[in-house]
């Protein structure tokens, strides 16, 4: 049960304010942008105020914005972050894009879908499918599509039988402007993997462990089915291997409700309608083992030079074929350095204590070397064991750590006129550590 | 749009609305009702506006009409009689053709909040349920719980109720769970909707119908719900087998959460069901929004307090990743402090070094932190990363470590030693106060074995001028006067001076008046001083009541899926600033780390009820015991080795079977006794290990945990005070399974002290000793001292 709820801008300005219950004034907007930005650094999403009585607030963060629901110590934190999130994900489907410019501009749709998705509190419908029946304003675009940003563009590669690029700013548009004639019907299907992987000083993999999900962001008008086929090698749990070959395995595997699985078992065939708007269709996990060796191997050294330097020598290799962006964030303090390539930069934050070495692009197969000579004041030896551990976060088009692959996408009916299928890989690194 | 102050744009907006050109373009109007609620929503008081809004609602275009009714919802209750104006156009549109436009006048209606409007809403309410359109019926349901709210104390209509009631066999999903919410809300008096038998099973049957909201509606509903037989409750709970490894974490907890309350008479099955939820609530960890992440976290953290073995295998889920915040961090730390096990510990403490130099303060703070806390149970692996940490250098890291030190000395007097060693140097990197005064607790506890603790304290009393803090200054009055009891020859000046200072020239009273009492006492006799100021040492039993005893599920179930699991860190953030743990020791908080059944009274009570052997309080070891009895002392050298405990064993065993009349004697003797308690076999070796090694009997081999006939070998010396005779005791536990189970569920029934003291999971356990030389006083010291240390393990276990 929500009494209020309401969005802030991340500097405390008041976006969208909803009072659901009459039960507590507007003024405790101010109380909770107080509360929460009392401490540095970001906050539980749960935050009690002493002084109102059985005032609880609970928020999340996206798009840089505070979403922020009040009520009861007794209802349930799973239902009301579960409900923020998919509010957020409502509005990034309407709308286009999350962020302050976006729901300041589309305000009167986002009150719209607050009156209709609660109703004196209860949570009634969250389904795109059935809240387009109600929703009559039409998106404001916040940032009409440019010929000239394509700043982005080959970030997401994409891969289709037409063998197409679509730009990665496709996908980020509200879905009502279907309605539009010139609007294009289209469906995305993106496998985005997550890593976290622990590499030890000695070079062991300590934990791997990759997140997945299937996504489905649907701009058809109408579609009555699409069947989406993974790898026939594709296997859950330990005990399904099939066959000898180099099978495709996660460990825990589970699929959004839409999702009629009748095929799943015999023809790894995903059946489901998609609804208009973004939807996780299928997440797996692996975890404690990768099909194949990590992606990336450091070869570090850290010294003190005879002057009380710190000399960081750093060997990054990539053992995967295409080309990749990767950013470092070791620590130290006081820099000069020594690249081995012109178009990488590195810089110090001392606020974070941290070198950033940024690497645009990285082939694979190839190995990349920087040497960081840090003024340490007061360098000790023992000061050698702070330094550390290497984190490094990139993203890996066209590639899935777990060897997921779509075999095809079947749309049915087939549509009259222009609707383009697009498939998408890309992998994240949610934590890759190397210790050093 | 340039900033115009609130009044000026309302004056400006105003003059738009009334403007006939603006009115009769339709889209020019309905931009400019959209300017008044952007207005409204970012502050402006557009309250004035309210007699031009409500002409603007009379349109045909549906957008403008939900913007206007957005604004009149929100200003209604200032202007009462403008809005009967409103309701008036409002109760055209509940007839109107189109079923939205009848549910938006219809919520619109309900939600102007005003109770003269009542009686006009009250048609159209009714109307609205009967509705064709169920988007319509949805929305009535709810306005009558509205309704009802507005006037607290009015009577319910009964037809209304009953009307309510057959509604939730409506064919529409959100009509049935609003109707749940409308009843529970009317019905809040009488204790909300009524659950009986047939509403249960419908509402059952109908659950997959509904979305996961509703579904997680139903299901709370529905814990109020009391099965009649055996059988209907294992019907229910197969029917909701399903929803328990929901991948909508919402309707998870709320199946277990109904799970756990229908199954609260039995054990096993709330067992099974939390084993069987542990993987939708890992994979909850493990989601995309870090607000899931932390929920998840938190009610882990819930069912660990019963479950400790649940997720020792997973622990790697909970190794924190760099980009995540603080708080999930933190409690990711606190996860992993509860599932460390012998083959995961070092893993564990391998990473959580990793997060002791992180670049966040907190983070590293806490992660030190953890590791105190894991060196409960493994305290030389600790302290060894927790001495290498002290050689960095770092003033946060250095206070942060000290202070660990200090609580897992408290917890753990064993591992002094090794402290002492370490704290060499460490003054001179200190910053913070925190820091400062664990240290001179430190100092002042363990002041004979820190050589350089006098000059150490010394700089300590040469800066006291300039020092703030109050706490500090009196922690350092304490720490010298405990130093100058055991180094008098060393410390005697400077507490002069520090007494003088502290009398003279202090402001604060409190420090004053603290350097008074000393001073008087040390005026008065030094064996006085010397009781009033001893440490108060921790008991030795402490340290290994490792970790907490798991809970009963009871205790947490009904915080279970509600926003308390959440709030709980912000309290143990709290308490970890906090002074010497002596302090902490004597005021009784229901939250603190320390165990709360050490109890003197509580363990004295448990001897009376226990047998016969163990007629008095044996004081544990290196503390006379109380009583006629002569001191004696454990010790635990000169070793044994397994293979001559063993050698020695198996002979006088032989020998003792052999010749049974010739008890005494040169071979020793041998006594068989048995000590009833609790549930000592079912707690770990590591614990019983731990738990002996203090008293200083040692433990040579054991069955593993729960195998029957379970074994323990164990010896340990006896040393006599007063003759200084030594004496070689060498024992064996055997607890070869339950044997009356009949007789302790009757000692509960009497319920007098002592039963109940020993009944809970009664268990004999059989005791052989062979002791060399024969000393039966000094025997019986030590089996007083080992049913202590069991009865203190069991009393832990169960």
């Amino acid at each position: 049960m929500i009494s209020q709820l309401f969005i802030l801008s991340s500097k405390g300005d008041h976006l969208i304010y909803k009072d659901y219950r009459g039960e507590a004034g507007s003024d405790v907007i101010d109380v909770f942008y107080e509360k929460v930005t009392a401490l540095t650094g970001d906050q539980p999403p749960v935050v009690m105020v002493t002084h109102h009585k059985d005032l609880h607030f609970v928020h999340i963060r996206q798009g840089g914005l505070y979403w922020v629901a009040t009520t009861t110590a007794d209802s349930s934190p799973f239902s009301i972050i579960e409900f923020l999130n998919r509010l957020s994900g409502l509005v990034k489907d309407y709308c286009g894009s999350l962020s302050e410019k976006a729901v300041q501009m589309n305000f009167a749709l986002i009150y719209e879908l607050l009156d209709e998705v609660l109703d004196y509190g209860y949570v009634q419908m969250t389904s795109s499918d059935v809240l387009k029946n109600f929703i009559q304003s039409e998106a404001v675009s916040s940032k009409p599509f440019s010929l000239f940003d394509l700043s982005n563009v080959g970030l997401f590669g994409a891969e289709t039988q037409q063998n197409k690029v679509a730009p990665s700013s496709a996908a980020t548009r509200p879905i009502q402007s279907s309605r539009d004639p010139g609007g294009k019907s289209e469906i995305f299907v993106d496998v985005i993997e997550k890593m976290s992987v622990v590499i030890g000083s000695n070079g062991v993999l300590m934990k791997a462990d990759i997140e997945g999900e299937v996504r489905v962001k649907c701009y058809m008008p109408s579609c009555s089915e699409m069947r989406i086929g993974l790898n026939e090698e594709f296997s859950v749990g330990k005990s399904q291997l099939r066959g000898y070959g180099a099978a495709v395995r996660v460990d825990e595997c589970s699929f959004h409700q839409s999702v009629q699985l009748d095929e799943f078992h015999s023809h790894r065939i995903l059946r489901l309608c998609p609804s208009q708007g973004e939807h996780a269709v299928m997440q797996y996990r692996l975890s404690d083992e990768l099909p194949s060796a990590p992606p990336f191997r450091l070869f570090p050294s850290v010294e003190r030079d005879s002057a009380g330097r710190l000399l960081m020598y750093l060997k990054l290799r990539c053992d995967l074929p295409p080309k990749r962006s990767v950013s470092l964030l070791p620590e130290g303090a006081g820099l000069s350095q020594e690249l081995s390539s012109p178009d990488q930069s590195a810089e110090l934050q001392l606020q974070n204590r941290t070198v950033f070495w940024k690497i645009p692009r990285f082939c694979g197969g190839t190995q990349l070397s920087a040497l960081f000579k840090l003024d340490v004041p007061g360098l000790s030896s023992a000061s050698m064991l702070e330094v550390g551990p290497v984190g490094l976060s990139f993203e890996l088009p066209k590639w899935t750590g777990t060897g997921l692959q779509i075999r095809f996408l079947r749309l049915s009916p087939i549509h009259p006129g222009p609707s383009q299928r697009w498939v998408r890989y890309v992998t994240h690194s949610d934590s890759y550590i190397i210790r050093i | 749009m340039p900033y115009l102050s609130g009044k000026e744009t309302v004056k400006e907006l105003r003059r738009a609305l009334s403007n006939p050109n603006i009115q009769s373009d339709p889209l020019r109007y309905r931009n400019t009702v959209l300017k008044v609620i952007r207005a409204m929503s970012q502050g402006v008081d557009v309250s004035d506006l309210f007699s031009e809004m409500v002409k603007a609602c009379a349109t045909v275009d549906v957008v403008q009409k939900k913007l206007v009714y957005v604004f009149l919802c929100c200003y209604a209750h200032l202007n009462p009689e403008l809005s009967l104006l409103v309701v008036n156009t409002l109760r055209k549109d509940c007839l109107d053709p189109n079923p939205m436009v009848r549910s938006l006048a219809l919520r619109s209606m309900t939600n102007l909040r005003l109770p003269s409007l009542v009686e006009y809403v009250e048609q159209p309410l009714t109307a609205g349920l009967r509705d064709r359109a169920a988007c319509v019926r949805r929305v009535a349901v709810l306005g009558w719980a509205k309704l009802h709210n507005l006037q607290p104390g009015s009577e319910i209509d009964g037809a209304v109720v009953n009307e309510l009631y057959s509604l939730l066999r409506d064919p529409d999903p959100i009509v049935m769970v609003n109707c749940l919410r409308a009843l529970e809300e009317v019905l809040k008096d009488e204790g909300g909707v009524v659950i009986n038998k047939p509403i249960t099973h419908h509402l059952l049957n109908r659950l997959k119908e509904c979305d996961t909201w509703g579904q997680s509606e139903v299901l709370r509903v529905l814990q109020r719900y009391q099965p009649q037989s055996e059988d209907e409750l294992f019907d229910i709970l197969s029917l909701l087998d399903s929803f328990l490894v929901s991948p909508h974490p919402p309707v998870m907890a709320a199946t277990l959460s109904l799970f756990l309350s229908l199954c609260s008479g039995l054990p096993a099955v709330s067992q099974a069901a939390l084993e069987r939820v542990r993987g939708p609530l890992l994979a909850a960890c493990g989601s995309g929004s870090r607000e899931m992440r932390f929920t998840a976290l938190c009610h882990i953290q819930l069912l660990l307090r019963s479950i400790p073995g649940l997720l020792g295998e997973h622990y790697k889920r909970f190794f924190c990743s760099y980009a995540e915040p603080a708080y999930i961090k933190r409690r990711k730390m606190q996860v992993l402090v509860e599932l460390v096990n012998d083959e995961n510990v070092i893993m564990i403490l391998d990473e959580l070094k990793g997060y002791c130099t992180d670049v966040n303060t907190d983070t590293a703070q806490a992660a030190i932190s953890a590791i105190g806390r894991i060196g409960r149970s493994y305290s030389d692996k600790c302290l060894e990363i927790l001495t290498g940490l002290l050689g960095l250098k770092q003033d946060q890291i250095t206070s942060a470590v000290v202070q660990t030190i200090r609580d897992l000395v408290w917890a753990c007097p064993q591992c002094s030693d090794a402290v002492s060693s370490a704290l060499e140097g460490c003054e001179e990197v200190l910053q913070d106060s925190q820091g400062r005064q664990a240290l001179l607790w430190l100092l002042g506890a363990y002041g004979e074995r820190i050589s350089s603790a006098p000059y150490t304290l010394e700089t300590f009393i040469d800066g006291v001028r300039s020092e703030t803090s109050m706490e500090l200054k009196m922690e350092l009055l304490t720490s010298t006067m405990r130093l100058f009891l055991c180094r008098p020859a060393e410390t005697q000046d400077m507490l002069g001076r520090l007494l003088h200072y502290c009398i003279e020239e202090e402001r604060d009273m409190c420090v004053r008046g603290q350097a008074l009492l000393y001073y008087r006492l040390l005026q008065r006799e030094i064996e006085e001083t010397r009781n009033v100021l001893q440490v108060r040492r921790s008991d030795p039993s402490m340290g290994v009541l490792i970790g907490r005893p798991p809970e009963p599920i009871s205790q947490w179930v009904s915080s279970f899926n509600t926003l308390e699991p959440l709030q709980r860190c912000s309290v143990e953030v709290e308490s970890t600033s906090r002074g010497s743990p002596e302090h902490l020791a004597s005021i009784p908080k229901p939250n603190a780390d320390l165990p709360d059944n050490l109890d003197c009274r509580k363990l004295e009570m448990v001897h009376l009820g226990s047998d016969g052997t163990a007629q008095r309080l044996g004081g544990p070891a290196g503390l006379p015991a109380p009583g006629a009895e002569p001191s004696v002392t454990l010790s635990l050298s000169p070793p044994v080795t397994p293979d001559e405990f063993e050698r020695l064993w198996m002979q006088r065993r032989a020998s003792h079977t052999e010749q049974e009349s010739a008890d005494e004697g040169a071979n020793g003797t041998w006594i068989e006794d048995t000590i009833r308690c609790g549930a000592v076999p079912h707690c770990s070796p590591q614990s019983l290990h731990a738990a002996m090694q203090l008293v200083n009997i040692q433990t040579l081999a054991f069955t593993p945990t729960h195998t029957l006939p379970w074994k323990v070998f164990l010896y340990t010396h006896t040393l006599r005070a007063d003759t200084s005779c030594s004496t070689l005791v060498l024992g064996e536990l055997l607890y070869a399974g339950e044997l009356n189970p009949k007789r302790s569920a009757e000692g509960e029934m009497e319920g007098n002290e002592q039963t109940q003291a020993t009944a809970a999971g009664d268990k004999e356990i059989k005791v052989t000793l062979w002791q060399q030389p024969h000393d039966v006083s000094a025997l019986r010291v030590f089996l007083s001292v080992l049913t202590t240390v069991l009865h203190t393990l069991s009393s832990e276990v169960a």
